[in-house]
């Protein structure tokens, strides 16, 4: 009786990927996959499909809250989405977004779920053991972060009712020293694995904004699932356009460069970042690698070269997102696919046509679990 | 059907429900057999999903509830302790996952509402064999999906659900208007075909001087006029827009009692959103009481403050139903315990006189009782939240700034406040649409009314509710409202979305 939900909850699915009923998908609204982000949450969006009705707009609008403020203290933000209520405006969407707070642990847990992620068997030093915690113990000291507050009150309680310093008229419970009991952990040995992260972006003329926001979202998931993975995760970028260069995260987002794309220095410079930092032995390496794929056509022999030789032996998974382009001719992918074959094991080509694609993209490049 | 499968209560549950049940009974609460069912989380979200019912016609909203309600679950960000249906007998259903002394305060709960749903008089005209009727809509619908393909069901079904809410909640209580006479003969003065209207008798020469042209016109415009108000169609605005399709649109039969059970379910579950602050506060009230008095015992105490004051937090300004409802039954039971009612207390304007009013009445329970018969969330603002009670709660009236886009405190003065408290329960938050005439410029359109009253509609909404209502009525349809304080006429033709201003005549 009770799996008739799942139907149901199949069909939401359906809709929401716009495998079914098209007409509706536009009531979903996808926003950014990453909402806000604070220090260590994320909010991330549920996806909810309003059906229209009459309803409110706006002005005018308001309501009773309860608390503490004066006026003018703002209580709730405006709904971004909001139609400006003139009526010119004829294609605001009519969905919006449920955001929940997540830790980025959870998240990555989340995006596995969702995704049917498989979990990645590492490879490298199993020998070397690392202590995984488990907070499900209880003890008398600790940090006051860890403070179990309901453990604590009774605690407390007990002592002063027993002591009759408790008066019920006036029922203040304050915890002294001896009261307080704090969360603790308990560790299990677990196998220690590293594993580094090399993105390749190219930087070239033909990137615009929009799709180096693409990668950035995309790359920001990437992290949170292997992260989630293995005990540490090192990250390197590299920029290319006719050169490459090794440089850090905030360079790699905001650089952009009018130059001419040539693949294989960027893959020259990851060999070579491998070689010296990163020994294949004690790592797992990813490397994934965005373009538009309009790279210059007597590159790509040199290109394929370096990648079957010398790159693809050594990572665990090689991964190359063609973002498309209003300027690029996006031909790289078919050199990777006729050059290399379709059936290289640890290489996942991906065309990321837009944003909404980033879910295929991540699905499609991380479902292998390497 | 979810009767033949209910297990019995374990036995420290079933102890517990007899024991609760003595209790409330004990108080004077009068509730329909009350059937309690321990179920996982999944199948509590599941129910809850929809709606409260173990089983519903297919639709994807029920899923998307579920799928919410399964990650707020599992990534630890809510919990439903229990649910209640509206049905005789009452059915409960209980999280598996309870610890005993939350089983028992959710039990004192659930009687709350099984008593608020017998005896309040909003809930009176609600089926009450719902519980059978739910799964039949459901093996109708599901009949339908069988025959006409799910895509087509549902994309009709999504189609009803647009104007769901425009139903006249009222109507099950009141006679709005006589029975249509359908057999009303026009008399002879009205229609004379051969003559033109108002014509007198003259010769044919003198004809054009005796009955000028101009004239005979204007008599029959006005008789025209006339006419068309005696034919409106219909005569005086309609607020269950879903009657008026259900009996005029052309519809099939399978989309007609698709469209009927749809209806059907939105009365069912009006009370309830009418009601929301009254019957969680009643629920409260009635746990609070059960267990502090008779229920807890010394392992309990802890765990129940907890699980209590977590159910009453107010977070972010907003209001919590359960705790303002819990709040003013207390202060509708202090208030009736010391007299501090009628003229002569209202009236009283000193300060210190006021606060030590005490005439030892001791109707406060009386009171509450009689409050939660009569009463819904509306009138039960309007009659006894007062500017003590606001002041004391810190109330606060906000409203939408443009400039900053955020909702911002508006007010602290007490009218302004009641006033905001009350709009938002007047016709459930919603705007009041009405169809003004179902035969619009002659050609069987559809035109509707908002009965403005400050507030505009959200466009985008208007819009696509106008589509969807279009494809049920399978003719034009319009909808008169007022936009930035001008008349508008939003129209939907099937093909295109047109909108029409009148710009005021100065």
């Amino acid at each position: 009786m009770y799996t008739k939900i799942d139907r149901d909850q199949s069909r939401f699915k359906q809709i929401v990927r716009g495998k079914i009923r098209q007409n509706l998908r536009k009531y979903v609204t996808h926003g950014e996959l990453i909402g806000r982000q604070g220090r260590d949450l994320v909010s991330i969006p549920i996806p909810q499909l309003d059906v229209p009705h009459f309803r409110y707009g706006h002005n005018g609008a308001g309501g009773v809250g309860q608390g503490d403020g004066e006026e003018g203290t703002p209580v709730a933000p405006g709904d971004p989405d909001q139609g400006d209520g003139t009526g010119q405006a004829g294609s605001d969407p009519g969905g919006h977004i449920l955001e929940v707070e997540v830790s980025l642990e959870e998240l990555a847990q989340i995006l596995g779920d969702e995704l049917e992620l498989p979990r990645i068997e590492p490879k490298g030093k199993a020998n070397i053991t690392d202590e995984k915690l488990k907070y499900t113990a209880i003890r008398r000291t600790g940090p006051e972060s860890l403070r179990h507050f309901k453990r604590t009150y009774m605690e407390a309680l007990r002592r002063q009712i027993s002591s009759s310093t408790y008066d019920a008229s006036r029922p203040l419970v304050v915890p002294i020293r001896d009261d307080k009991r704090y969360r603790s952990w308990t560790s299990s040995p677990q196998p220690d694995a590293n594993a580094a992260v090399i993105y390749i972006m190219d930087v070239s003329g033909s990137m615009t904004d929009e799709q180096k926001q693409i990668v950035r979202t995309e790359a920001f998931w990437i992290d949170a699932w292997l992260r989630s993975q293995y005990h540490g995760l090192e990250r390197r970028y590299i920029i290319h356009d006719a050169a490459a260069k090794e440089v850090d995260e905030e360079t790699f987002y905001h650089t952009r460069e009018s130059g001419g794309t040539r693949i294989s220095s960027a893959y020259q410079v990851c060999i070579d970042l491998m070689n010296r930092t990163l020994p294949v032995s004690d790592w797992n390496l990813y490397v994934f690698q965005f373009s538009d794929g309009d790279n210059w056509g007597e590159d790509n022999q040199a290109s394929l070269r370096l990648l079957r030789e010398q790159i693809l032996p050594h990572v665990n998974l090689f991964c190359y997102g063609q973002v498309e382009s209003p300027y690029g001719s996006g031909e790289f992918l078919r050199t990777l696919r006729d050059g290399l074959g379709r059936d290289v094991e640890n290489m996942v080509l991906s065309e990321i046509r837009d944003r909404d694609a980033i879910y295929d993209s991540i699905k499609l490049f991380l479902g292998k679990g390497r | 059907m979810a009767i033949s499968r209910v297990e019995p209560l374990p036995a420290d549950l079933a102890e517990i429900q007899v024991q609760m049940e003595e209790y409330a009974r004990g108080y004077g609460l009068d509730f329909f057999p009350t059937i309690f069912e321990v179920v996982e989380h999944d199948q509590l979200n599941a129910i809850a999903a929809y709606g409260g019912f173990p089983t519903r016609y297919p639709h994807w909203r029920f899923g998307m509830e579920y799928e919410q309600l399964a990650k707020g679950y599992n990534y630890g960000l809510q919990k439903i302790y229990e649910l209640v249906i509206n049905n005789d007998p009452c059915y409960a259903y209980l999280m598996r996952s309870n610890s005993l002394s939350d089983q028992k305060m959710v039990m004192a709960h659930v009687y709350g509402h099984c008593d608020f749903f017998k005896n309040n008089f909003w809930f009176s005209k609600t089926d009450r064999k719902m519980m059978d009727n739910m799964a039949n809509h459901g093996n109708r619908i599901r009949r339908y999906i069988d025959r006409f393909g799910v895509d087509e069901v549902e994309d009709f079904i999504d189609a009803c659900l647009s104007i769901e809410d425009l139903i006249d909640v009222y109507s099950p209580f009141i006679k709005r208007f006589d029975e249509p006479t359908f057999h009303r003969f026009r008399g002879s003065d009205e229609v004379n075909e051969l003559d033109p209207p108002g014509k007198f008798k003259a010769k044919e020469y003198m004809d054009q001087f005796v009955n000028p042209p101009d004239v005979l016109a204007a008599e029959a415009d006005k008789r025209k006029k006339q006419q068309r108000v005696q034919e409106k169609f219909p005569r005086e605005p309609v607020r269950d827009v879903m009657l008026f399709v259900l009996e005029h649109a052309p519809l099939k039969p399978w989309q007609l009692d698709v469209l009927s059970i749809i209806r059907d379910e939105a009365y069912y579950f009006a009370p309830q959103a009418q009601t929301k602050i009254m019957n969680e506060g009643w629920a409260s009230y009635w746990h609070s009481t059960i267990m502090t008095r008779q229920g807890l015992t010394g392992a309990d105490v802890v765990n129940y403050c907890d699980h209590h004051s977590g159910t009453m937090a107010t977070s972010g300004g907003r209001l919590n139903p359960y705790k303002l409802g819990l709040e003013l039954y207390r202060d509708i039971e202090d208030r009736w315990n010391k007299g501090r009612f009628g003229r002569e207390y209202e009236e009283c304007d000193d300060y210190e006189t006021r606060r030590q009013w005490d005439t030892g009445a001791n109707l406060g329970r009386q009171k509450i009782f009689e409050t939660r018969k009569i009463h819904n969330d509306l009138t039960f603002i309007d009659t006894f939240l007062t500017l003590e009670f606001c002041r004391e709660h810190k109330f606060f009236s906000f409203g939408y700034n443009e400039d900053t886009n955020y909702y911002e405190i508006e007010s602290r003065e007490f009218p302004k406040i009641k006033q905001r408290l009350l709009f938002s329960l007047t016709n459930r938050g919603q705007p009041l649409i009405t169809v003004r005439d179902g035969n619009y410029k002659n050609r069987g359109e559809l035109f509707l009314g908002h009965e403005f009253n400050g507030i505009e509609l959200q466009m985008n909404y208007a819009r696509d509710t106008l589509s969807n209502l279009q494809r049920l009525w399978t003719r034009p349809v319009h909808i008169d409202t007022i936009l930035g304080g001008v008349k508008t006429i939003l129209s939907y033709d099937g093909k295109e979305h047109a909108i029409e201003q009148f710009k005021p005549s100065k």
